[in-house]
């Protein structure tokens, strides 16, 4: 048989069947996998990203252990590379690319964005990441360094962007809810809505 | 190859296996013969050279090693960084 000709729904179900006689993995594992990556979302990340701008002892445990930070607030993270969290200072900028694949922290930022994985952002994420990110409009202000981290094993990375001014004294959702995606990854950082 | 330091230079192997064969490297070209600094030990896994060709895979040191970032590129801002997962093995002192 050719494997590139074969009917995929086909080999599918023969792959599944095979991971559950060989007692690897049962359907429902399989279900309950599937489950948890389509409902991951950039959301859990900024959720994790709110409680540490507002709690230190939650602050330090994530830059030290993203995953026990994550499980914290109920973000299943069993089966998932380790995470670890950059963060933004008034004078360091992260910003995260895989050069050679697509890794990402899907557990916490769900599917990443479709140009992540294009050829022309890992090329550029290393190689000018200030004219890079100045596409998004995001311009560093003066001294602040930028420090691009090359995802390239076994760790995924978020960033941990700096808390805007002009939220002082927000609750933790509302906080929340002005974090987006591409401030964990680092193309942005966090800006509060336009009145 | 005794545990390194945060603060050791080190170099990437300047080796290209790629030349010789059908390869999985999770060490990025642009780094090959670069120098950096030792930033911290992320931990050990499976060494992905062999994991990727169902090979059994022992367990290699991974670092978090820091590249001046217009060293590497000729361009860029003075200051500016790549931080970039390496596997032991690709590391030599420098």
């Amino acid at each position: 048989m050719n494997i590139l000709e074969a009917d995929g729904e086909k080999l599918l179900a023969a792959v599944r069947d095979l991971l559950a006689a060989k007692g690897i993995a049962s359907s429902a594992e399989i279900a309950e996998r599937i489950a948890s990556t389509d409902a991951a979302n950039p959301g859990q990340g900024a959720r994790m990203v709110a409680k540490a701008w507002i709690d230190p002892t939650y602050r330090t445990l994530m830059l030290e252990d993203g995953g026990t930070a994550a499980e914290q607030l109920g973000i299943p993270m069993r089966g998932a590379p380790p995470l670890g969290v950059l963060e933004n200072t008034a004078d360091l900028h992260h910003l995260v690319v895989c050069t050679l694949c697509s890794c990402y922290p899907r557990a916490v930022l769900g599917y990443p964005p479709f140009w992540f994985k294009s050829a022309a952002y890992r090329a550029r994420g290393v190689r000018d990441p200030r004219g890079l990110i100045a596409e998004w409009g995001t311009v560093l202000p003066d001294g602040m360094k930028i420090r691009v981290v090359d995802s390239t094993a076994d760790y995924r990375w978020m960033v941990l962007p700096l808390r805007p001014a002009g939220t002082e004294g927000w609750p933790e959702e509302r906080l929340a809810s002005i974090v987006r995606e591409g401030d964990m990854i680092g193309v942005t950082v966090p800006a509060l809505p336009a009145r | 190859m005794a545990p390194l330091a945060p603060g050791t230079t080190v170099r990437v192997k300047d080796d290209w296996p790629e030349t010789r064969g059908p390869v999985h490297i999770r060490t990025p070209h642009y780094l090959r013969g670069r120098e950096g600094v030792v930033v911290r030990r992320l931990g050990a896994f499976a060494n992905p050279e062999d994991l990727a060709f169902a090979r059994p895979a022992a367990s290699r040191p991974l670092y978090h090693v820091a590249f001046a970032q217009p060293a590497v590129w000729q361009e860029g801002r003075e200051g500016d960084e790549l931080l970039v997962e390496i596997f032991e093995h690709w590391l030599e002192p420098a």
